[in-house]
């Protein structure tokens, strides 16, 4: 039977929140061609949330175990998946600073091109068609993929978790010998409670309209009043060196697809809209009225942001509070 | 220290996309292509490099068209010491730019081979981790800081909510990303320096590639903004809005 290998991510042996969604992705194609998923999680040990992938589609939970897996292992990762590739129809990462990494190592390993950042997927004519966005968004691509087995990644927060009630079946599997050339030492962590804006369910982005950096306190106000919100920005503010790279949304800066996106005192120029335009619902804050972020806003405010954002964090912490 | 930098030709970030009547290219007329922004930061890294040695060469490899010499100038300009131009046509897919890119490395001899992070039009991120495994090289991607001392490499590239640090050894394949450097400016001096550079020509072979482009269209436009009101006492529209209608709170 045809079989889709889901490509999880674990951190400090945790399963991350994406790997759920590539799951989801796999078992979404695997109905559509009657196919299998086994999803793969890599790590030192037992990793927590591997037991939860049946529920959400996992017919078989692999896992390879290698004291060199706490930490991502590039070549560790990619030998390992290219060993195990072979019977596979289908091969799904997630477009993350891991998947973008190893997604084309394992492609180069087999062989085979590499389907980047799917936001879409069908099964036509037993092969797999992707759309991914191109031109920073700018365009749609439609290929269908013809190598075996096929490589993509899908972006994160863009495929909803569902529910299913699979067997996810533990098994272990063995990890090929290795020579890794390239190590990972440690992750310095931001703050824990850090959320990235590419995988937040809602982001809160600052401009230049901020005036000043100590002033983006008003976001992060917001951001935890909403509770498992991020907060980004924009180039300008980053190149002035008020936020960090991470936190820039846009054409250099990441592409973001969160449930909502609210943007404060950003102008709205092209390279910034290319970042976020996917996103499902857009505020807008600014006191100018004809500034061109309201053009993709769904809901715009127009006025002073240093009043409107105490009193918007305010509110939502008191229908917080009610719920 | 010898060091390549592959450099694609794209079109400026603010260029509007027209699709062409084929329904699987774009219109390039009254398109202004550049360097790929993040190739920028590879082209500043070789020469930085190259300065801080004292020695050594650059050499700046494009996959294109003819008019990807017009790119490669620029890099020359900003201090590359000379261009080879791969011509192809069409846009074959990153394994198949992989495979002719990893030809001409090969046997040049790099200790080091930079690329950008990713493409800003095909937004691909693959074409340096390919190209490193096809020449069985260590490879570390989206490098924002960098430190090369005693033949190692000591990275640190950005991920999720943290910084990963990575090292390896000389020669290696890196991924430049924002923040590594600010990539000059080419000076007057440089674009008539540039001019007498070696550019070398030979055709790039390419194969059929692992995809069927179906073709490319517009994403959906988003329904016409609306202003909710105006000032602080438009907040409670607002949030009763994002509650009820949107159902994101
Ligand atoms: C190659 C290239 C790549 C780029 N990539 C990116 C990218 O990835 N991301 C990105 O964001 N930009 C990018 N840019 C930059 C982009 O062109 C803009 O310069 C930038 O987005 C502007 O940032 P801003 O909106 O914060 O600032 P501005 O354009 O200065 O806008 C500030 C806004 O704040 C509003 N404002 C001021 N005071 C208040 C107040 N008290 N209350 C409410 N509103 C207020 C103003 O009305 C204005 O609209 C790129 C540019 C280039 C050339
Ligand atoms: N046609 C090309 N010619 C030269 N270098 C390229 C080409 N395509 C991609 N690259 C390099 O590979 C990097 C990643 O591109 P991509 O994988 O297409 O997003 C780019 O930043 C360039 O450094």
């Amino acid at each position: 039977m045809a079989a889709i290998l889901a490509v999880t991510e674990q951190r400090s042996n945790t399963l991350r929140k994406v790997s759920q969604e590539v799951v989801t992705a796999a078992r979404s194609l695997a109905d559509a061609m009657g196919a299998t998923v086994d999803a793969l999680v890599l790590g030192s040990g037992a990793v927590s949330g591997s037991g939860d992938l049946g529920g959400i589609g996992a017919d078989r939970v692999l896992t390879g175990t290698h004291p060199e897996f706490n930490l991502y292992n590039p070549d560790g990762y990619a030998s390992t998946i290219a060993s195990m590739a072979g019977g596979y129809q289908a091969i799904i990462f997630a477009a993350t600073a891991t998947g973008r990494d190893l997604a084309p190592r394992v492609a180069a390993r087999l062989g085979q091109g590499c389907a980047t950042d799917v936001t879409a997927m069908s099964v036509e004519g037993g092969k797999i068609v992707v759309t991914r966005p191109i031109y920073a968004g700018k365009a749609l691509q439609k290929l269908r993929l013809l190598g075996s087995p096929a490589i993509l990644s899908i972006r994160p927060n863009t495929f909803a978790v569902k529910p299913s009630s699979k067997t996810g079946t533990a098994e272990s599997i063995s990890v090929p010998a290795f020579t890794a050339r390239v190590t990972v030492k440690e992750i310095k962590a931001a703050a824990a409670t850090t959320l990235d804006v590419a995988e937040a369910s809602v982001v809160i982005s600052g401009g230049r309209g901020l005036k000043e950096p100590a002033n983006f306190k008003l976001l992060e106000d917001l951001a935890a009043a909403f509770g498992n919100a991020a907060v980004g920005a924009s180039r300008a503010v980053v190149d002035a060196g008020w936020r960090e790279h991470g936190a820039q949304v846009g054409q250099t800066g990441k592409t973001v697809s969160p449930g909502l996106y609210i943007a404060v005192g950003i102008s709205g120029a092209i390279q910034h809209l290319a970042g976020m335009r996917t996103a499902k619902v857009i505020v807008a804050i600014n006191k100018d009225k004809d500034a061109p972020i309201f053009k993709v806003a769904d809901y715009g405010l127009v006025g002073d942001l240093f009043e409107i954002l105490p009193r918007f964090t305010e509110e939502v912490k008191k229908l917080r509070s009610e719920h | 220290m010898k060091i390549a930098v592959c450099l694609k030709r794209v079109p400026d970030t603010t260029a509007k996309i027209v699709i062409a009547p084929d329904g699987k290219s774009i219109d390039e007329s009254g398109i202004k292509f550049v360097p790929n922004p993040y190739d920028e930061f590879a082209i500043e890294e070789a020469i930085k490099l190259k300065e801080t040695a004292g020695a050594g060469e650059t050499v700046v490899i494009g996959l294109g068209s003819d008019a990807t010499a017009e790119t490669l100038r620029t890099a020359l300009a900003m201090g590359i010491d000379r261009a080879i131009l791969l011509q192809a046509t069409g846009s074959p897919d990153g394994f198949e730019v992989a495979k002719a890119l990893a030809a001409e490395l090969k046997p040049g001899g790099y200790d080091l081979i930079l690329f950008g992070k990713m493409a800003v039009d095909d937004y691909n991120h693959q074409v340096g981790p390919m190209v490193a495994e096809l020449l069985d090289l260590p490879c570390i991607t989206t490098v924002a800081h960098l430190t090369i001392a005693n033949a190692g490499v000591h990275a640190e590239r950005e991920i999720e909510g943290g910084i990963e640090i990575v090292t390896c050894a000389l020669p290696a394949v890196l991924t430049c990303d924002k923040g590594l450097n600010n990539p000059r400016l080419p000076s007057l001096k440089g674009i008539m320096a540039a001019k007498k550079k070696p550019l070398e020509t030979k055709p790039a072979t390419l194969g059929g590639g692992s995809f069927e482009l179906i073709g490319l269209s517009l994403p959906p436009e988003r329904s016409a903004g609306k202003i909710v009101g105006e000032g602080v006492d438009a907040v409670a529209t607002l949030v009763n809005l994002l509650r009820t209608e949107a159902k994101v709170l």
